[in-house]
């Protein structure tokens, strides 16, 4: 076990009546999957280190039901939501942050006309409000000089046009951010949406997240900045095709302003 | 006999006016096979996107090149046509440059429209270069009609223009001989900036009565040029001239990432939830709709908004240039999508018009005969296709609905994606953990 975690669970403070300033969505991935929970558990630090007081909802937690919406199936999303809006709304939830853009997608334009209205941020968005209300502090050097590049992820940028703030947050490194070609608007899907993380890719010449690396091995970075745990895994799979795992790192935003 | 020409022409107008009125009607009745849709929300940001995106093609200029190039051809191709108001005029009175007491302005008119004939004229040729010479994959990658497509209307173009200003010289040449009928007491009518150097020279040492057969042929070539090209637009990726408009108006104004949530489902869900339902009630009597066809498998499937969108795509393929499935060499290309959904409404359009006015089983459907499964799902729903189209058409709506009907009629996800679902299903996540130890990580 690493360092020393406060993690409040929303079923305790609603037992002592207290009503947390924002509820953590972990997700499925921020949950279980042994990469992402690394990320959760930085942005806890993170939370923890502005005195942010929040909570999750721990085993009450369930799948958004995003992927299975995206894999057509909208039966079994309609049943996740439901079942995640009723929670959400017995405890009384306003405010909702997650590390995961395709839960920040999902909850935030697909369950308000299913019962579910709350205000969601995804973390960069958090951090970016943490930093410039003064709560949070950047400032160590342990990336000056580093050249860092960040992957956009499909559901904060395009799909719902944030592009401003992973960057602004990514800007108090102190390190060079170098932008890939593809960006913002034009960045290319690392190749997980839509279910794709879950299934063998159709037949073609490449896999996307190896087209993906090499745009962002152009800008000779030392890390490669994400801000979603699938967008993590496939460009870290993407390295470690190339042969470059030795040199570049793949690292969550929160990771970054957690350990800087 | 003297009103001959006048008639002929009043009669050819008016044949390609009911012609292409015909058409039109038929692209509406096309369109409206389509499941409703309410976009008639917050009307002043669709009229502002009209403005910004439709005539302003805001979305042209990210590849500046094309974009810079196909914006003088547009604004040439529109502001031209102004001259087609006293082409008509002339042609059903007989008259000659009716506008030309305008004076000074006409002159100033006549000179730019040449001005700009000549940079479409030049433009066209760097587009027909780009599209046949420099193997751009975007153009390289169409072929048959959609490849001949692309290149007819170059030609027109070319032509058109070529017509035009011949059609100045001669006339020109005929003010300048003062020729009965053309000259005009005060002067030359028009300024002919262009066509005085490209194409009068040829035209000096010809005879009078030459002369005047030349300019009528190019006068009735050029206006039965453009009512023919009128009237191709229907069978063309040029529609988008027109449709551009509409399809922007009613383009999705919810973010890209929202995908509409399916009421057929949200009512059922809601009975399997509900408590009090008694699960073996029997369904209401007499319910006027029949039992709601989840997803898409045909056109008449999709919304009419979604149909507009196959009868606007340019065949530009700046989709499928930034999809990353296609990228990759994947069978997914969101321009064949927009496209073989444009070629089967057609085809239940002509099935239609075939049948007495109703649609007759012919054993096919956009699912399968255009669409396969493995181009669905290749698809990652990055919205790369939606966000660079520059006439607002979503292909990845279709493909979504289209996905919706394999998993919801058809149960016939791959294999993965069906573990992955049951695990959903069974504990709350994709993978097949206990919820109970959805906290673990806290730990670790
Ligand atoms: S949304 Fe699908 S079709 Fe469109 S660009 Fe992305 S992968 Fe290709
Ligand atoms: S869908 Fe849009 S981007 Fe794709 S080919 Fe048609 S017009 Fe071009």
């Amino acid at each position: 076990m690493s360092e020393e975690i406060k993690v409040p669970v929303m079923a305790d403070c609603f037992a002592q009546g207290k009503q947390p300033e924002i509820l953590f969505w972990v997700g499925s991935a921020g949950s279980f999957d042994d990469r992402a929970k690394k990320i959760s558990r930085a942005f806890v630090k993170i939370l923890n280190k502005a005195n942010v007081d929040f909570a999750v909802l721990g085993t009450e937690e369930s799948c958004t039901g995003d992927i299975a919406k995206r894999a057509g199936n909208e039966f079994l999303f309609q049943m996740q939501a439901v079942t995640n809006i009723e929670v959400l709304n017995a405890y009384e939830v306003k405010r909702i942050v997650t590390c995961d853009p395709h839960s920040f997608n999902c909850i935030k334009n697909e369950y308000p006309s299913l019962g579910g209205k709350y205000e969601v941020l995804h973390h960069t968005q958090f951090i970016d409000e943490l930093i410039k209300g003064g709560r949070l502090k950047v400032e160590g050097n342990t990336y000056k000089g580093k050249r860092i590049t960040f992957h956009d992820p499909c559901y904060l940028g395009r799909s719902n046009s944030e592009y401003d703030a992973p960057r602004n947050v990514l800007s108090n490194t102190n390190a060079d951010i170098i932008e890939m070609k593809r960006n913002k608007q034009t960045a290319l899907c690392c190749g997980a949406g839509g279910a794709q993380m879950f299934k063998e890719p159709e037949k073609g010449d490449m896999d996307i997240n190896v087209l993906r690396t090499e745009d962002a091995l152009e800008t000779k970075p030392n890390i490669i900045a994400t801000g979603c745990p699938y967008c993590n895994t496939m460009l870290t799979d993407g390295v470690k095709n190339k042969e470059k795992e030795a040199e570049i790192e793949v690292l969550d935003i929160a990771e970054l302003i957690a350990n800087s | 006999m003297k009103y001959i020409p006048n008639i002929l022409f009043l009669l050819l107008f008016i044949g390609a006016i009911v012609f292409f009125a015909t058409n039109v009607k038929k692209l509406i009745r096309n369109i409206n096979l389509g499941l409703d849709v309410d976009r008639t929300d917050q009307k002043k940001v669709r009229i502002s996107n009209v403005i910004r995106i439709a005539l302003g093609q805001s979305k042209m200029v990210t590849r500046p090149i094309a974009g810079f190039l196909h914006i003088i051809v547009y604004v040439g191709f529109i502001l031209i046509n102004l001259e087609l108001l006293e082409i008509i005029i002339d042609g059903v009175f007989g008259t000659h440059r009716v506008f030309f007491p305008l004076g000074g302005l006409y002159n100033y008119l006549i000179g730019s429209f040449e001005v700009l004939a000549f940079l479409v004229l030049v433009t066209v040729i760097i587009f027909w270069i780009r599209r046949n010479a420099l193997n751009i994959k975007r153009f390289a990658t169409l072929k048959g009609w959609s490849k001949k497509d692309g290149n007819n209307i170059l030609y027109f173009e070319i032509v058109l223009m070529l017509l035009f200003l011949t059609m100045n010289a001669a006339d020109y040449q005929l003010q300048v001989l003062g020729a009965e009928h053309y000259a005009k007491a005060d002067g030359v009518a028009g300024a002919f900036p262009i066509s005085s150097w490209l194409i009068h020279p040829l035209l000096e040492n010809l005879s009078q009565g030459t002369l005047i057969i030349l300019e009528r042929t190019v006068w009735w070539l050029h206006i039965v040029g453009i009512l023919t090209f009128l009237n191709y637009l229907y069978y063309s990726k040029h529609l988008h001239i027109l449709l551009a408009f509409p399809n922007v108006y009613f383009a999705n104004l919810n973010p890209n990432g929202q995908l509409d949530n399916l009421e057929a489902v949200t009512k059922e869900v809601q009975l399997m939830m509900d408590p009090d339902a008694d699960p073996y009630a029997a369904p209401e009597e007499n319910t006027e709709e029949e039992p709601a066809k989840f997803g898409a498998s045909d056109v008449t499937d999709l919304n009419w908004v979604q149909l507009l969108n196959a009868y606007t795509c340019t065949e530009c393929g700046r989709c499928t240039s930034s999809c990353p499935a296609n990228l990759t060499g994947k069978q997914l290309s969101p321009r064949k999508i927009m496209m073989d959904t444009r070629d089967r409404l057609e085809e239940v359009g002509k099935n239609i018009d075939a049948n007495n006015g109703e649609f007759v089983d012919d054993g096919k459907q956009l699912l399968g005969d255009y669409i396969t499964k493995e181009e669905l799902w290749a698809c990652t729903t990055c919205n790369a296709c939606v966000e660079v189209c520059p006439v607002e058409i979503s292909p990845l709506s279709i493909i979504m609905d289209m996905r919706r009907y394999l998993v919801m009629e058809e149960s016939a996800a791959p294999t993965e994606l069906n573990n992955m679902m049951s695990n959903i299903e069974n504990n709350g996540a994709p993978w097949p953990y206990n919820q109970m130890d959805r906290l673990n990580w806290v730990n670790e």
